[in-house]
Parts: C-alpha cells; structure tokens; sequence
C-alpha cells in the first residue's frame, strides 16, 4: 500500500499545481496552527497561576476555632474554646487518609508593632510555631543552614529560620547569619537557616519573605501558650481529597470540645483543595474553548481540502477514465485520492504544528528574559500527548476530506471518462 | 477468441429509449486484424466499449477467450480489462503529467510488477515502437504519432489477448496515420489480435476484415486483400 510507485503519484499529482496545492494547504496548517497556540496560552495561563500555588500541597486545608453558635451540654453559645495539642493526635488516630496534621502558633502579623530585635536593629515579622512537616505544606528554599527537625521539638530548641526579607532588614549585607541571635519578644533563638518562598503568592508575595519559623514546642514554652494550638494545616494523602475528610476531622473537634454536631460555626476553615479545583475547572473550560474554536477552523480547512479534491477529481476525469481502462480497480482510485488528501493534510497539519511550536519557542524565550514570577502567564507549552491527538484528528480529517471526492471519483464511468475531450 | 452473439444496447436519453446495437453476431479468431466501420452513430464506438468491458450490453452473450463476460463487478472488470485488453485511443490518452516510460508502465502497475521489471519491460516495448530514446520525455514534448506509438506500447504492455483501436488515427496526417498503421501491422504479424473501430476507408483496408456497421446491424462482414501500409508510406 505504501510503496515507493504509491508515493510518486501522489507527489506528482500534487505537485502537478503548487500554486494551488499551497493555497489548499494553508487552511488546514492555519486551522492546526491556531488550535495549537490555544492549548499553548490556555496551559501558559494555567502554569501562570498554578504558580502562585507556589507548589503548595494544593490537597489541604486550614482550620481554626471560632465561637460556637449553638448551646450545647449546658455550655452557652458564643464562648471562647481554642484547639489543644491533644486534638492532633485525635485526628491523627480518628480520621483514615491524612498525611499531615500540623498544628501551628503565630506571633505578630499584619501592620504589627516591632516584635524582633537584634542590637540595633528592629522588625516586625509573623513569627510562627511549627512543626518540620509545614515544609512539605507550604515549600520554600532553603538557601542556607537547615530546617526545623524532630530534634528541635523534641528538645524545644530555641532556634529559628529566617526568610529572606527578615535576613535584609536585621543583617548588613555580607553578614554571616548562620548562629547569630534574634531577639524574638525578649526570647533570644538562634537563627539555624534562611529560606526564600516559593512562587509569586499574590498581594503576599513580600509578606511571605518575611516570615520567622521556630520549633511549634519552643514556641508555646517561650511565649506562654501552653497546650494551646493556633490554628492546623492538614493535607489529605493522595487516594483522598480534603474536601471529603473535612467533615470528620470537624467531628473529632466537636466531639472534644463539646460542640453542637450540627453547629457550623464553631470551626473555620479554607479549603485549599476546593479552590483550587475552582481554578482548575476554569482552565479545563478554557481547554475546551480552545479545542472547540481550533477544531472549527480546522474544519474550514478541511472543507478547502475537501473541495479541491472534488476539482481534482473533475479534473482528472479522463485520466481516472484512462487509469480504470487500463486495470486500476475502484479501490485503486479511491484509495489514490483518499491518500492524496490524508497525506496533503498531514503534511500541512505538521507543518501547522512545528510552526506553532517555533512562535511558542521565540515567546518562551522572551518569557524567559523578562522577569517571570512577575507574570501570569509561564512556559506556554503543549505537551506530546496534545500533538498527537492533533495528528489523529488530521489524518480522520483527511480521510473525511478525501472520501466524498473518492466516492465521486470511482462513480465515474470508465467509459463517460474517456469521451470527455 | 472474441465470440458475440445477439447483442443489444440502448441509451436512455431523456424520455425517448435510442437503440444502437440491435442484435450483433460476430466472431473473431486469433490472429486476426479486423476493421469495424460505419457513419457515426452507426454503434462501432459502442460496440467497441463493450467488447473493452468500459460498458455493459443489455442482452447477448460476449465470451472472450473462452470466458464469458457477464455481470462483473468492477474489481473483476478491471482486472480483466488488464489481462485480456489493450487499448488504443483517439486522442492518445496519456497522462500528461507522467513521461513517456511511466505511461507505457501504468499496465504493469496495476498488475503489481515491481519497479526495477516494470522500467525494463516497459523500455523493451519503447524500443519495439521505435521510443527508446524519448523514454524519459512527457507526452507534450512527443508529436501526435509519438504519442499515438507511445499509447501502442501501453496497450501492448501487459500483453494482452486483443487490442482494440477507437479510431487510432483519427488524430492524425495520413503520413503519420499510416506510419501506425504500419506499426499495427507488424504487432497482428507477431500473431495479436487486433480490433480497429475507424471511418477511413484506406485505413480499413490496410486491416485484413473490415465489419460494417449501419443503425446498429451488420449490414457487411468481408474479408479484404490486405493494403500494406508501408508500401504507402
């Protein structure tokens, strides 16, 4: 079917008038071509904003105590509880499909008064209480030292990792910061890394430089928490989403701290996982719209295809008439045009394709020269699996282009051919 | 080789039914060079179609070397058409856009010959029609008896039972039509049996039979002393 004799025919009829043949081209390569530059800034647009995700563990949740709205067990509503260092444990054993329960403390925050001193240097800076697995919850770099580990905890260490803005506001530059000491609000802890976050955060992105972590354990002793949790970040594994554990870990809560069951205000919460899916839903839209509009066009393409065969056809009547006279069978001729047409959309589509990809390469490598976490559009890309649904679609396109001129190709009568002169 | 017997053929136009072929009987033998004449109209050039399988009669029997021609499909009509016929038209009918040796191969093509065998073959028949050396040439860049000789070769390249002629020289100066008559002559002497459908009369007579055909019946099957045509050249 594909010998070398197949493939001569069909150059040489298609290029018997490359003028034309070009011009028929061009709708299908244009057709691909902006199908694919679609997907392209449809998945430049969604790496754009999945990044200010900053690879956060988008399966996760925050949750905090607020007041309970309904009275309960003889307790009154609109009383104050908080959450212990008991309940992580609680949620740990109770609820199937967790991956991390981490239970956090806060010192400082938004527009707060100075709260970290270092000779004569002063900040204010959020200063957490954590425990070493909120680095796989919210990821940043460390850029030197280390982490917080069990250690730490264990030993209710007193020291401290320190973002990158904290390090510009209380060192010179050129300073080493490595074992030096932080006044934390009259504690001293010792500074044991530097990290820089991740992602563009949106309107936190200078917030979230300029953060303080200490071990969650030193944190309570040192500045008089107790037992008391300020708020968790939990992350399902990855057979569960948070949104169907949430309910029981509310349960466990409530069930502690005599809470009404059906009271839904006693316990706040963000559901990272359901905006997220928000988001994504968003972009499979997107997705969708670009295929849909891409698709379209192609058609149009594949319709000029299409028509230009049937003129072929008409064209070559009386060679058709000649080739059947001489012993081609019908499923000679119709599998000549049926191939003239796949293979005159394959090569436009790949030509559609390599051209779309150049364009994305130059805007990549533009991308790349400006400063990209400043942007909301990444890498615009299309991945194989995109560009080989491409080429399925354009060779069934090419067989639907080729068949109504296949079938009116072989309804021609040999001997109806021959007398058109 | 070639036996028809009471064959008819109507054309639908329209409304009105036309007649052309009413009631043909007709034999030819191997070997023989017959000529089939008439007016036009006369029903040759639908005769001849018939006997090439590009149409089909309405009644009558048509057996070809032995086998008879009766409600082929198309795939089998073609294949046919490749083995037993050759054909040579009017107007030539080469394709334009393939040289001179691609178009005496096409015979061979849909027969699946490999390439390497079908350039040789088709080069031996180039040679026999005196074209070797415009092997390689397109067919506008032939002159009309080039292409009329070129067409010879093709029909002759599957090598098939019979040839048949739809006014081979219809297209041509008398020098050039009996430069291929000539040429006819020498492949019937080879022993091929050969079909001329033509309305000159000093071209039917170079044939060694001449049928003539009137509103659709033979009124006249004779045999005729022979005219060379290179006597004439």
């Amino acid at each position: 079917m594909f010998s070398r004799d197949k493939w001569n025919e069909i150059i040489e009829s298609l290029s018997s008038n490359w003028f034309r043949t070009i011009l028929t081209a061009f709708g299908v390569f244009w057709g691909i071509f902006i199908l694919v530059i679609l997907l392209a800034a449809g998945k430049g647009l969604e790496n754009g904003v999945k990044q200010g995700f900053g690879g956060m563990a988008t399966n996760s949740m925050f949750m905090w105590a607020q007041t309970p709205s309904k009275p309960y067990k003889g307790l009154p509503k609109g009383r104050r509880y908080n959450f212990k260092i008991d309940d992580v444990t609680a949620i740990k054993d109770n609820v199937r499909g967790l991956k991390f329960v981490s239970p956090r403390n806060q010192l400082g925050g938004f527009g707060g008064s100075n709260n970290v001193i270092r000779g004569l240097k002063s900040g204010a800076f959020n200063v957490y209480g954590d425990y070493p697995e909120i680095i796989q919850q919210q990821p940043m770099d460390i850029t030197s030292g280390r982490f917080l580990n069990y250690n730490d905890i264990d030993d209710k260490r007193k020291v401290a990792i320190i973002g990158e803005a904290v390090k510009t506001t209380m060192y010179d530059s050129g300073e080493e910061v490595l074992g030096t000491y932080l006044k934390i609000n009259g504690v001293n802890f010792q500074v044991i890394g530097t990290y820089k976050k991740k992602g563009n955060g949106g309107g936190n992105a200078e917030e979230a430089q300029k953060e303080i972590y200490v071990p969650f354990t030193a944190f309570s002793q040192a500045f008089n928490q107790g037992d008391l949790v300020g708020w968790m970040a939990i992350t399902a594994d990855s057979q569960h989403s948070i949104t169907a554990l949430k309910s029981d870990v509310f349960d466990v809560i409530k069930k502690r701290h005599n809470i009404h069951p059906e009271d839904t205000r006693a316990i706040g919460n963000f559901d990272l996982f359901q905006e997220f899916n928000k988001i994504n839903g968003l972009f499979i839209a997107l997705k969708g719209i670009a295929y849909f509009v891409g698709i379209l066009i192609l058609l149009s393409g594949v319709i000029g295809i299409s028509n230009i065969m049937l003129i072929v056809v008409k064209e070559r009547t009386n060679e058709i008439g000649v080739r059947r006279a001489l012993g081609a069978t019908p499923w000679s001729i119709r599998g000549q045009i049926l191939l003239e047409a796949i293979f005159l959309t394959l090569i436009s589509g790949m030509t559609g394709i390599i051209a779309a990809t150049g364009v994305l390469a130059i805007v990549n490598s533009f991308l790349d020269k400006s400063n990209a976490s400043e942007m909301m559009f990444i890498n615009p890309s299309v991945d194989l699996g995109v560009v080989i649904i491409a080429l399925i679609i354009l060779i069934i396109s090419g067989l639907l282009a080729g068949f109504i001129p296949a079938q009116n190709a072989i309804k021609i009568k040999p001997v109806d051919a021959l007398r058109t002169e | 080789m070639i036996e028809i017997k009471d064959l008819h053929k109507s054309y639908q136009t329209g409304a009105t039914s036309l007649h052309v072929l009413k009631g043909i009987n007709f034999n030819v033998k191997e070997g023989e060079l017959v000529s089939i004449m008439g007016s036009s109209g006369s029903g040759k050039s639908t005769l001849l179609n018939i006997l090439g399988m590009l149409d089909e009669a309405d009644a009558g029997s048509y057996t070809l070397d032995n086998v008879p021609i009766k409600n082929l499909n198309e795939k089998i009509a073609a294949q046919y058409r490749n083995k037993f016929l050759g054909f040579i038209f009017q107007s030539f009918n080469l394709i334009g856009y393939k040289s001179a040796l691609d178009n005496v191969g096409m015979p061979l093509y849909y027969q699946g010959m490999k390439r390497k065998e079908r350039v040789e073959r088709s080069m031996a028949y180039l040679e026999k029609v005196g074209l070797a050396d415009w092997a390689s040439h397109l067919p506008n860049e032939l002159s009309g008896g080039q292409k009329q000789r070129v067409a010879i070769a093709r029909a002759l390249a599957s090598d098939p039972k019979v040839l048949l002629a739809d006014e081979p020289t219809g297209a041509l100066d008398t020098k050039t039509s009996y430069e291929v008559m000539d040429l006819i002559q020498g492949i019937n002497d080879e022993g091929k049996t050969i079909l001329v459908v033509t309305h000159e009369e000093d071209i039917a007579h170079m044939t060694k039979r001449i049928v003539n055909l009137k509103d659709g019946v033979i009124i006249d099957d004779s045999f005729v002393n022979q005219v060379r045509a290179k006597a004439n050249v």
